[in-house]
């Protein structure tokens, strides 16, 4: 399917009609499962675009799993996107547009994983790349943080605790995802932390400018400078 | 085959160069004279029938532009449109003086309708008599579509020597958050893209069309070979993608093979060739 099959001249992108196997809840969440097809599942913290039937724009996603043959990929139905991708029947087909932007630098020495809420998202398929690594995971309600369990092993805390209560002076390489606000005080205790950002995205390659964020006074387009950024330390 | 071209500010060469090849001409985000960060984010926001943009022309500035980006675009091997944008007839002037020296640029278009920045006090017909008195190449005017007599703007731009018209930008919206009621983008309003714009683009075209006698690149909505057969019957001579190429960016492969697709058969039904 020629087609369905492009590349962009993105690194390692492709767009392809990947098929639906299913979408199982996990506490608040739901994990979509989709057939691999010829995509590559990238590195962990990249994202992929998902097309939205009957909507205007695809939703981009971090990818949270890739057993053989699959990518999955976990969020939290809230939204008139979301909803729809996790409604999805299996047999259904959805065009996913990917990997796109930069994701985790993997070569750490002492890695420590830090998500608020659907910040575990791209977790479960970075502690895989890692070969382990110990994880702090906060959510804001028990139901919520039964997503713990793509993490065995992990330190949870639930609302009024905070995450970032957990951080030790020296933590290590913090990997974090999460709310902004996570992200922010994360930023504030550990200089050069990996923090993977969102933003309301349009294309996921560079061409609309709608997901900037400001980094040394300036936008710059997050889908193509991140979506994980790290700061000098 | 209808030309098939991109909507300024909906592709970047730099960062999807194949998508850019795969165009009849590139068209650049829109250059002022200074450089610009553009507007705060939120910058985008989808609505029922389409999206929302706010981005403020956000740009490096006629200085960079020519020194790092226009060999780089020039490389590609694809015919090149520049897009000038500005505060006033002298920045157009400036702008356009400066893109005249270079042989990579084959057209400018005149964006002389943004709808998320300050407006220049001129009137379009004296933008358009400002950038030609300072380029020979061809020039088109942008239009809005947010005016009663759209084919007055068109008759205005055509007397002050625009060489073709690109209809539409687009228009004026606004999205709220259903729970604060604030609205979705920093800014406020946005241009409004997309599925919905596409009757509204078409009503333009028509009406310029049949007001003046100038090439017409027609653009909002168009998202299949369909779309650009309606344009084409409305007095367009080539089309660009905007808001499709967002969600597909291969979207000019496709839809011009939809495009020959779709002319053969009704050329077999007109023919009565079932």
């Amino acid at each position: 399917m020629p087609r369905d099959t492009v590349s962009l001249g993105v690194a390692g992108a492709r767009r392809e009609r990947l098929a639906v196997l299913g979408c199982d809840a996990i506490g608040a969440y739901s994990l979509l499962r989709l057939a691999r097809g010829g995509l590559d599942p990238g590195i962990p913290g990249q994202f992929f675009m998902l097309e939205v039937p009957g909507r205007v724009l695809p939703r981009p996603m971090s990818l949270s799993r890739a057993p053989a043959g699959e990518l999955g990929f976990l969020m939290e139905p809230i939204g008139v996107g979301t909803r729809a991708l996790c409604s999805l029947e299996p047999g259904a087909g959805i065009h996913v547009f990917g990997p796109l932007g930069n994701g985790f630098d993997l070569s750490v020495e002492r890695p420590l994983l830090v998500a608020g809420g659907i910040g575990i998202a791209p977790m479960p398929y970075l502690a895989e790349a890692l070969g382990g690594a110990p994880a702090m995971l906060g959510f804001r309600s028990d139901h919520h943080a039964e997503a713990a369990s793509l993490l065995p092993g992990a330190e949870v805390v639930v609302e009024p605790r905070l995450v970032t209560e957990l951080l030790a002076d020296d933590p290590g390489d913090v990997l974090a995802c999460g709310p902004e606000p996570m992200l922010e005080a994360v930023r504030a205790r550990v200089p050069g932390a990996q923090l993977a950002w969102e933003a309301p995205m349009a294309c996921g390659y560079g061409a609309c400018y709608g997901c900037v964020v400001e980094r040394d006074g300036h936008y710059v387009r997050l889908c193509i400078e991140g979506p994980v950024l790290r700061d000098a330390a | 085959m209808t030309p098939i071209l991109n909507a300024s500010g909906c592709l970047d060469a730099l960062t999807a160069p194949d998508v850019a090849r795969a165009l009849d001409a590139f068209v650049t985000k829109t250059v002022t004279p200074l450089a610009r960060e553009g507007n705060p984010p939120p910058r985008i926001a989808e609505t029922e029938s389409g999206m929302l943009n706010s981005i403020g022309l956000q740009n490096p500035g006629i200085d960079v532009f020519v020194e790092e980006h226009l060999p780089r675009f020039a490389a590609l091997g694809v015919p090149l449109w520049v897009s000038v944008g500005g505060f006033s007839a002298a920045d157009f002037a400036l702008v356009c003086e400066r893109l005249d020296e270079h042989d990579g640029v084959d057209t400018i278009e005149l964006n002389l309708s943004c709808p998320n920045v300050e407006e220049a006090p001129e009137t379009a017909g004296e933008l358009v008599t400002a950038a030609r008195s300072a380029t020979s190449k061809p020039l088109y005017a942008k239009l809005s579509p947010a005016t009663w007599d759209v084919a007055e703007s068109a008759r205005a731009v055509a007397a002050a020597g625009a060489d073709g018209l690109s209809l539409v930008n687009t228009i004026r919206g606004l999205a709220l958050d259903p729970v604060t009621r604030e609205p979705r983008l920093a800014r406020g309003p946005g241009g409004y893209s997309g599925p919905a714009l596409r009757p509204i683009a078409l009503a333009c075209v028509l009406a310029c069309a049949e007001a003046v006698d100038l090439p017409i690149l027609g653009m909002g909505g168009i998202a299949t070979g369909r779309d650009v057969r309606d344009f084409v019957a409305s007095g367009a001579s080539a089309v660009a993608l905007g808001t499709i190429l967002f969600s597909d960016p291969w979207a000019p492969a496709r839809v011009r093979a939809e495009l020959a697709e779709t002319t053969s058969t009704e050329n077999r039904i007109r023919t009565g060739q079932r």
